[in-house]
């Protein structure tokens, strides 16, 4: 229904109100675009609603890149709030793989196997 | 406060399994057709994803200023496809220029590789965001976009034009096509099998 972002109308000043005033690059190493998060629990009472979106849209796994695109905001926002609900044990993260320059080949051959469905 | 959060669709929630994510970028100018390739192959309808970029120079601490920030909204368009239940990748299309790069942290790093999308009309923007993979080191293929109204060319002129070393893979799509999007991503995949047998091909 929604068609994405509905932000951009504002300044930049909403979202230092979001993260507090945080810019995200306090710990660059981690997260990804493509790192998973799930919740641990529902949203909890009290929650601010940006948090609370977050919580209830990853009872299954969702990569930091498509909560930024469901709440409608920054990646760097939301890796400001992720870091809250990480801190708070509220969510987990599963960490992308293929950190290195050239990935494993048990990777690439599973990537192939799954295109080849497609 | 107006916050208005959409939600995931039901079918397009990923099983509890998915451990993992890796990621491709579909790199090219505007309008070459990164978000066509991209819907093509996606399992999901393409989501966008935002950044802003704010103008340097202007002190952010200075409370006194009156004058107001200009901030840019950049948009970069992804799309999702499972590989298995474990596996999950995600395909960025993102401008070419390398300063929205920066703009998301960490693209291209832990990414599988990228696919440089061209169109054969305006080769011309492709040279920078080639030269800008291979001094990072990114694993590219390289695949021309096949516009009904755009010029056909052997693809070895296209390869001269781009100054193509004769590793680096080239295909023609159509990526309106989903046959011929995944053709594209295997492409990659193929070549980027072959530098993990062996590393020194590149």
């Amino acid at each position: 229904m929604s068609d994405g972002p509905h932000w951009e109308d504002e300044g930049p000043e909403r979202l230092y109100v979001i993260t507090g005033g945080r810019n995200g690059t306090e710990d660059p190493a981690a997260l990804d675009l493509v790192t998973l998060i799930v919740a641990r629990t529902g949203p909890k009472p009290g929650m601010q609603p940006e948090h609370a979106a977050i919580m209830r849209m990853c009872q299954t796994p969702l990569s930091v890149a498509e909560i930024s695109a469901y709440v409608g905001l920054p990646v760097s926002v939301v890796t400001v709030l992720l870091g809250d609900l990480l801190a708070a044990r509220h969510v987990m993260s599963r960490p992308p793989v293929a950190q290195a320059q050239l990935p494993d080949l048990a990777l690439i051959e599973a990537v192939i196997d799954g295109l080849q469905k497609l | 406060m107006d916050f208005k959060s959409s939600e995931p669709r039901r079918e397009d929630a990923l099983p509890a399994t998915a451990v993992a994510a890796v990621k491709v970028v579909i790199v090219g100018g505007f309008g070459v057709g990164k978000t066509t390739l991209v819907g093509s192959v996606s399992e999901i309808r393409p989501l966008t994803t935002e950044e802003t970029m704010t103008q340097a120079g202007v002190g952010v601490d200075d409370t006194a200023g009156v004058e107001r920030k200009t901030s840019t909204t950049v948009a970069m368009d992804f799309g999702r496809i499972s590989i298995n239940e474990e596996l999950v990748l995600y395909l960025f299309g993102t401008p070419g220029q390398e300063r929205f790069w920066f703009l998301w942290r960490g693209l291209f790093e832990g990414a599988l590789g990228a696919v440089v999308l061209v169109d054969t009309r305006r080769l011309e923007v492709s040279f920078d965001v080639i030269g800008r993979l291979e001094e990072r080191g990114v694993p590219f293929v390289v695949a021309v976009n096949s516009f009904p109204e755009a010029p056909q060319y052997p693809l070895e002129e296209v390869r001269s034009a781009l100054d193509l070393p004769p590793s680096v893979p080239l295909v023609v799509c159509d990526a309106r096509r989903r046959d011929s999007s995944r053709d594209v991503l295997m492409t990659l995949m193929r070549y980027l099998h072959s530098l993990a047998v062996t590393p020194e091909a590149s």
